[in-house]
């Protein structure tokens, strides 16, 4: 892997988008990986923009700034690809993982982007199929596991397992599972 | 004595912070529970629900009497701790005078956050930077990791015998305080063992007896009472003298610390970054000493001669060190994130300058306030200030002695 790797998670206040980048930096720590998990703080009312930051490096990480070319972008809501710039500083060769059923070439006519790698994962229907809610935030969190391999399949359970409690842990686990299964590249 | 084994945790700053508390043995924790206060004392309260530790958890009703409860406690012998942040402090003004005078060892992680009006919560370091003659240590950390192994060493510095002075710990709002990062925690009794057990000077008391300097009714003595042009004088220059003993005991405490963490943060009161031939230097404090050392590293693999400087301790200002690290470098650019409104610039900027005057030679010192509310201060902006040095050194001409960097203009 390069020296860092930088993700930027896009979503709206409540649906987790902090979590899933504070477990992917907590699966990247129990690899013994250097991390650093933030979100962007503001008024934080429920259904609004958000966006939260992991990087993820094998030596410790010394940059205390915002991310502003990530490596990574997560649309947990697809809602959001019409309303915020999802796209905006991410690298030529980043990659774009969108919860959505639509294969990926469909996003890429919709933001009209170029280069890039872009990749789907039926985020919301695997949620609401074994989470019996629209929580989409552990379902991205697999499919990150999945096509940027920067943390194991393994690492992921564990870190959902310590940071949640009670039946969730299973059956975010299940979800996970699945949305690593499901997603779809170019 | 080797090196410790230790435990990588996830922490953010404010538990990282929390962590270090509930592994310093303190007796008494009093805190005002609400905005401006901040995760350091509600984790910290978990930890006395849960019974991990025996700490009596003061809530009161402001900062002002937080600070008052710490320093009473201090006062009767007790190991005693508290955190604010921003409005918070300012609240305390009047009580960081009374702690530092009654010679009271508190120590309290400020979570540096801007002031209002208008109304921000983010980082900046106008609420500690302006605290800076009130006679506390002040230390300033780079990270989660540095936050933790600072509040671990604040204990030990404070009591010791010849200094007993309140140490503040400031960790930078947001970036760090609510930053998950990794952090590399020692275990419980190591950590007990090296801070210890409180420890008193004799002193004569009033009956004219030689008793431990602390609050006891067995052994009466009176502690900060009235004091006029007869001899608070000299107590106050008896405090500028402990003041000017701390830096010894500063770095003793850092290199004991990094024998059993392995860690250390220069020599514990600046640390020099790639200095050694530098020809431009940036004096920076806080968490983006981090960033601009990314950009050293950048511009080094150029072949550009760069450097950067980070201010850890900030009171007292180590100026031989200061002095040493930065009079062969021809040109320095301060960064200070609070303004001395009228006042030609930032507190970095005067301290750093007026130190240099007494140099051998006289390097170019100019100034950037930066990140005041929480602006994020990028990479790009770093390597401007950079260019800017650059260009000074071409012309041999300062053009603005002091500027904002990172602002709409």
């Amino acid at each position: 892997m390069k020296k860092m790797l930088e993700v930027r998670w896009h979503g709206r206040g409540g649906q987790g988008v902090w979590t899933a980048s504070e477990l992917l930096a907590r699966a990247a720590i129990s690899e013994g990986k250097y991390i650093q998990s933030f979100p962007e703080f503001g008024p934080e009312r429920m259904g609004a923009p958000i966006r939260a930051f992991t990087r993820i490096g094998n030596e410790p990480i010394q940059m205390h700034c915002a991310v502003y070319n990530p490596d990574v972008v997560v649309v947990i809501d697809p809602s959001l690809l019409k309303a915020v710039p999802v796209t905006e500083g991410l690298n030529d060769e980043g990659i774009l993982i969108v919860n959505s059923k639509e294969p990926p070439a469909e996003i890429r006519e919709m933001l009209k982007v170029e280069r890039r790698k872009i990749w789907t994962v039926p985020a919301t229907e695997i949620a609401i199929k074994i989470l019996n809610s629209p929580i989409t935030n552990t379902a991205m969190l697999g499919a990150v596991a999945r096509i940027t391999g920067i943390v194991s399949l393994e690492s992921v359970e564990k870190a959902v397992s310590e940071l949640f409690s009670g039946s969730i842990v299973e059956k975010n686990i299940g979800v996970i599972k699945e949305a690593y299964k499901e997603v779809k590249s170019e | 004595m080797a090196v410790a084994k230790q435990k990588m945790l996830a922490l953010n700053g404010d538990e990282a912070v929390a962590y270090a508390v509930k592994q310093s043995d303190v007796d008494v924790v009093a805190a005002y529970p609400i905005t401006p206060q901040t995760i350091i004392v509600e984790r910290f309260s978990e930890y006395v629900a849960d019974g991990e530790v025996d700490t009596e958890f003061v809530c009161v009703e402001s900062e002002h009497s937080a600070l008052t409860a710490c320093l009473t406690a201090a006062a009767t012998g007790a190991r005693a701790f508290t955190a604010t942040a921003s409005a918070g402090l300012a609240l305390m003004h009047e009580i960081l005078y009374v702690t530092s005078g009654c010679r009271a060892p508190v120590v309290m992680a400020i979570v540096n956050r801007a002031l209002s009006a208008p109304l921000n919560i983010h980082c900046d370091h106008s609420d500690s930077m302006v605290e800076r003659d009130c006679s506390w240590i002040q230390i300033y950390v780079e990270n989660s990791q540095e936050a933790y192994d600072s509040i671990i060493q604040a204990f030990k510095i404070a009591e010791n015998q010849e200094l007993l002075l309140p140490v503040m710990v400031g960790l930078d709002g947001f970036t760090l305080s609510h930053t998950l990062e990794n952090v590399q925690t020692l275990p419980d009794d190591l950590v007990k063992k090296f801070v210890g057990t409180r420890k008193f000077p004799l002193v004569t008391s009033h009956e004219g007896k030689n008793v431990p300097f602390k609050l006891d009714p067995k052994k009466p003595m009176t502690i900060g009472p009235i004091d006029l042009y007869d001899y608070y004088f000299e107590h106050k220059r008896q405090q500028e003298e402990a003041m000017q003993i701390a830096p010894k005991i500063i770095q003793q405490v850092h290199k004991e610390y990094a024998k059993i963490s392995g860690r250390r943060y220069g020599n514990g009161l600046i640390e020099p970054y790639h200095l050694e031939d530098a020809e431009m230097a940036i004096v920076c404090v806080g968490s983006t000493s981090g960033t601009v050392k990314t950009v050293v590293n950048e511009l080094r693999s150029k072949g550009t001669k760069v450097g950067l400087l980070r201010l850890r301790t900030f009171r007292p200002l180590p100026v031989k060190e200061i002095t040493k690290a930065l009079e062969n470098v021809k040109a320095v650019a301060v960064m200070d994130r609070s303004l001395s409104f009228g006042g030609h610039g930032g507190a970095v900027f005067h301290e750093i300058r007026h130190v240099l005057y007494d140099a051998s030679k006289h390097p170019y010192v100019v100034n950037y306030i930066y990140g005041l509310g929480g602006r994020d201060t990028s990479p790009n902006l770093i390597q401007k200030i950079y260019r800017d040095l650059q260009r000074i050194l071409e012309t041999q001409q300062i053009e603005k002695p002091v500027q904002f960097i990172g602002l709409r203009e």
